[in-house]
């Protein structure tokens, strides 16, 4: 896969689960390099959008591209291979029985890349964990320990896009702090995309160029980041998010 | 009144490097107030609650004294122990969705924490579960109640957490990181359910979150955590005028809404080592 002016296009998108719909008629592009938000109300499909992207939710109708290929319906190597998630809970999705070591490594293993050991010990260290972390299992972690082990496992396969399902939530303001910057660096050393999901729209301040604004399975709004500096936003639910968080 | 004393609480798991304390001999008291702890990830905040409900499993070892309500927690037995828990001390964990239990509608995990509390007939019952996730801003409770944990939202699952272990109307509720997936608005009404709790109830509140304006906002006092220590600890309202560096450290990598920065200050995590 070559370079892209867009890297995420999705166009009339619809999402069910077991028949019943959850998202509704879902519209957005993604320019390369671009970092994208996806901000709403909690259980307005914003996770079920980004797992639609990464071939997890099968049921989903209309159009969805990432970078120029069509897309799937279930999980798919190749797009693996260019385009990452990292999971809203990382208890779930860090296997109890595999080591730090372990996690890292398989990617590795599975899209055959050489130099296991240096790449490990570099995502570690990218996401400000040490090597004692290295052959821990998932339960001799904390929260914001687990969710830089399954940013680093996203990171691994150095994809072209990545889908981040509220990446910074489980960290304490510190390591918040060195995610979001290791986050920014990427992106300007590599054209990184991100399609990311949070609610805290400080957040979308400070990595975001725009923002969509779901509520109730559709988006209601899609505007620029700089909007957060002065509240200009047209529609009334987002207008109360905003000052809710404190905007005026 | 005390409702809970904390003295001198080590927990320490044996590591490759010998045994470690991630809880380094911490005190405080508790009375029927809201208290925030704060402080870095891998801190010792999550060990600290699960010590005091005695949580921590072996080869993991918990030190110190604990005594709520006038008894000693360190002696009860793990009968008594077990029927402490989630009646009168609840603790909502910072993993939801993981906590509960994958095989069980959540509407029937509530009932089953209800149940602990009082006995009801079963139409009755339902209309508390019903209510309460109400209260929790569940917008289609009748629908939700019936959903799998894998079945919900990431920000459902804290709230169907939220209303499990408040439906025992308990004395005592550890909150870990009770709010981080839902939206402000969403998370102010909750927050707000918490306190009445607090109010009405005389509940007392130990609520752990890396989210500072929220604790300042929101709290009493808050006592802040790093590497298994308290470093400091003062009222909410003056947290924007702490005085340790660590803490102000902690301020400043919060993001701005008008953020103009463009790199993030973090922390240098040896200026205060040893401290
Ligand atoms: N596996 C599933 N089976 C059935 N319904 C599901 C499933 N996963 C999600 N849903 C439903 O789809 C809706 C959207 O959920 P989704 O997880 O996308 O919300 P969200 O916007 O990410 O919310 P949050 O901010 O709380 O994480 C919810 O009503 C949820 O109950
Ligand atoms: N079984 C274990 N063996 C060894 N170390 C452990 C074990 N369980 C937890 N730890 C360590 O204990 C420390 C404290 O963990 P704790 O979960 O209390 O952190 P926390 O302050 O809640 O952090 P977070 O904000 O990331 O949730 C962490 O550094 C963690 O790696
Ligand atoms: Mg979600
Ligand atoms: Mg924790």
């Amino acid at each position: 896969m070559g370079r892209h002016m867009t890297a995420i296009s999705l166009s009339h998108v619809d999402i069910a689960y077991d028949g019943q719909r959850v998202v509704h008629d879902v519209s957005f592009e993604v320019a390369a390099g671009e970092s994208f938000a996806l901000v709403g109300e909690s259980g307005s499909g914003k996770s079920t959008v980004l797992k639609a992207i990464a071939g997890l939710a099968p049921e989903w109708t209309g159009q969805i591209e990432v970078l120029g290929q069509p897309g799937s319906h279930r999980p798919d190597r190749t797009l693996a291979r260019h385009c990452q998630m990292v999971f809203q809970d990382p208890y779930g999705s860090l296997h109890p029985r595999k080591t730090v070591d372990a996690v890292l490594s398989e990617p590795l293993t599975i899209h055959r890349i050489g130099g296991q050991d240096a790449r490990v010990e570099q995502a570690l260290a990218d996401v400000g964990l040490d090597r004692r972390f290295r052959f821990r299992y998932p339960h001799q972690l904390s929260g914001g320990q687990r969710q830089r082990v399954a940013i680093a496992r996203a990171l691994m396969l150095e994809p072209q896009v990545m889908l981040l399902d509220e990446p910074t939530s489980a960290l304490d303001v510190s390591v918040q702090a060195e995610i979001l910057n290791l986050l920014k660096r990427l992106r300007r050393e590599r054209g990184l995309t991100y399609l990311m999901v949070t609610h805290n729209l400080p957040v979308v301040s400070f990595l975001c160029e725009r923002m969509a604004v779901m509520n109730k399975g559709r988006i209601v709004e899609i505007a620029p980041a700089t909007a957060l500096h002065d509240g200009a936003f047209r529609d009334p639910y987002t207008q109360k998010l905003y000052a809710a968080s404190g905007g005026d | 009144m005390t409702l809970l004393s904390v003295e001198n609480l080590v927990v320490s798991f044996p590591t490759s490097r010998g045994r470690v304390n991630v809880v380094d001999g911490l005190s405080f008291e508790l009375g029927r107030e809201r208290l925030g702890i704060v402080g870095e990830s891998g801190s010792g905040k999550s060990m600290t609650g699960r010590a005091i409900l005695r949580l921590i499993r072996p080869p993991g070892r918990v030190e110190g004294r604990l005594s709520f309500e006038g008894q000693d927690l360190t002696s009860l037995g793990e009968r008594d122990m077990r029927a402490l828990r989630g009646a009168r001390i609840s603790m909502i964990m910072q993993d939801p969705r993981y906590s509960l239990n994958p095989v069980m509608t959540v509407g029937t995990q509530i009932e089953e924490a209800l149940r602990v509390h009082e006995r009801l007939p079963r139409r009755d019952m339902r209309a508390r579960v019903r209510d309460m996730l109400e209260a929790v801003r569940i917008d289609d409770p009748d629908r939700v109640a019936r959903l799998y944990p894998h079945e919900v939202s990431g920000g459902m699952g804290q709230r169907v957490m939220i209303a499990m272990m408040l439906i025992p109307r308990p004395s005592l509720l550890i909150a870990d990181e009770p709010t981080s997936a839902l939206d402000v608005s969403v998370q102010g009404d909750v927050l707000r359910l918490i306190d009445d709790l607090v109010r009405d109830h005389g509940m007392g509140l130990i609520l752990i979150s890396h989210d500072l304006p929220l604790v300042a906002r929101y709290c009493d006092r808050i006592l802040v955590m790093n590497a298994g220590r308290m470093v400091e600890t003062c009222d909410a309202g003056d947290l924007h005028a702490a005085s340790h560096p660590y803490t102000k450290g902690l301020l400043a990598a919060v993001p701005r809404m008008h953020e103009t920065r463009d790199e993030l200050p973090v922390m240098d995590r040896s200026a205060w080592a040893g401290t």
